[in-house]
């Protein structure tokens, strides 16, 4: 593959492949947990989607990066403060209507990104892109159908996703943050700004959750996302105390067997 | 929600083009729409098909099994009802 090198290209793809493996690491968690068997298959399947887009872009950025590290290196051998995902997809979710909040959020962001994305000028992105852009559609519609069915179900059911939305809520804007993006990045056309994904992302969420019969979060009708600045942002490696727990679980099979292979 | 709440679904596949929907099992689910994304998640995940049905298998009217033999036993020994029961004679064509 030809490498058309932008400094701190590598940088970008590895939070976007970070933001995919952690969010398929928590989905992991349902596994033999979800309320029916036919939704444990539903997420393990999204899982796994996830995982793979994580496996293509970490494999894209250790070559980018041109320190020798393969997408296992760069998956079981870092530490929380060099993981680059945004801090929506590290939190614990245990219950079943914040998962499907939260696949909501992100799963309409990655539309939306991938999309362009396939289009990118770094031609390893644009080939992950193109394809992870159905499986994102996919996890749309799932979420989709479920926040409806929520939101619109039982007093309990939409007491507890407006409650879940409006946990998730706070955490959204890092999506839409580029401070931590090499201008270069963007002017070489490898990636757009984020907060030009803003109006379309927040819009599409919006009218789901109108449908849903849910309260919108403050200023989400106006296309606006809480200001990131006072909390924790991911992309800059500052993470929440429910990391490194994640991580050790994801990291002991490959840290206590190095090299082992299938 | 739970499953035995959630009415069952029968599920039916076209591996491609050209060929029926084979029926390949059931889900539950709450609606038409879910149950629709369950079968896919269950039974597509390896390329199996082109085309999904499900069906609510309270719509099915089946036969039953104490009917076997009054349904389908008196076509054992009517060989006439097969193609191969006639001769062709040489020389027929359009047959």
């Amino acid at each position: 593959m030809t490498t058309t090198l932008v400094p701190g290209s590598a940088r970008a793809l590895l939070a976007l492949g970070d933001d995919a493996l952690l969010a398929s690491q928590r989905l992991g968690w349902w596994i033999s947990r979800a309320p029916v068997l036919e939704e444990d298959v539903a997420l393990a399947n999204i899982g796994l989607d996830l995982l793979g887009q994580a496996r293509g872009l970490l494999a894209r950025a250790g070559e980018l990066e041109g320190r020798g590290r393969d997408e296992d290196a760069l998956a079981f051998w870092r530490d929380a403060p060099d993981f680059r995902h945004v801090c929506l997809v590290e939190r614990d979710q245990r219950d079943f209507g914040t998962t499907m909040v939260r696949l909501l959020l992100l799963a309409t962001w990655q539309r939306e990104l991938y999309a362009r994305l396939a289009a990118s000028s770094e031609p390893g992105l644009a080939a992950v892109a193109g394809k992870a852009v159905k499986e994102v559609a996919y996890h749309v519609d799932h979420a989709r159908a479920w926040v409806l069915r929520l939101g619109d179900g039982t007093e309990e059911s939409h007491l507890r996703v407006q409650r879940a939305l409006d946990a998730e809520w706070p955490w959204v804007s890092e999506l839409f943050d580029g401070s931590w993006l090499d201008p270069e990045v963007v002017a070489a056309g490898v990636l757009p700004w984020p907060d030009e994904l803003r109006p379309t992302v927040l819009g599409e969420v919006a009218a789901v959750l109108a449908r849903a019969t849910l309260r919108l979060p403050d200023g989400l009708a106006d296309g606006l996302a809480p200001e990131p600045g006072g909390r924790l942002r991911g992309r800059h490696g500052e993470h929440t105390d429910e990391l490194p727990g994640l991580l050790a679980r994801m990291q002991q099979v490959a840290r206590a067997h190095p090299g082992a292979t299938w | 929600m739970t499953a035995w709440e959630d009415p069952l679904w029968e599920v039916f596949v076209r591996a491609r083009r050209g060929l029926s929907h084979v029926h390949v099992g059931s889900v539950h689910a709450p609606d038409a729409e879910l149950a629709l994304r369950h079968a896919r998640d269950v039974f597509t995940r390896r390329q199996e098909g082109v085309s999904l049905w499900v069906v609510p298998a309270s719509a099915v009217t089946a036969s039953r099994p104490e009917d076997r033999d009054a349904f389908f036993g008196p076509a054992a020994d009517k060989t006439y009802r097969l193609p191969t029961f006639y001769d062709v004679p040489e020389g027929v064509e359009h047959l």
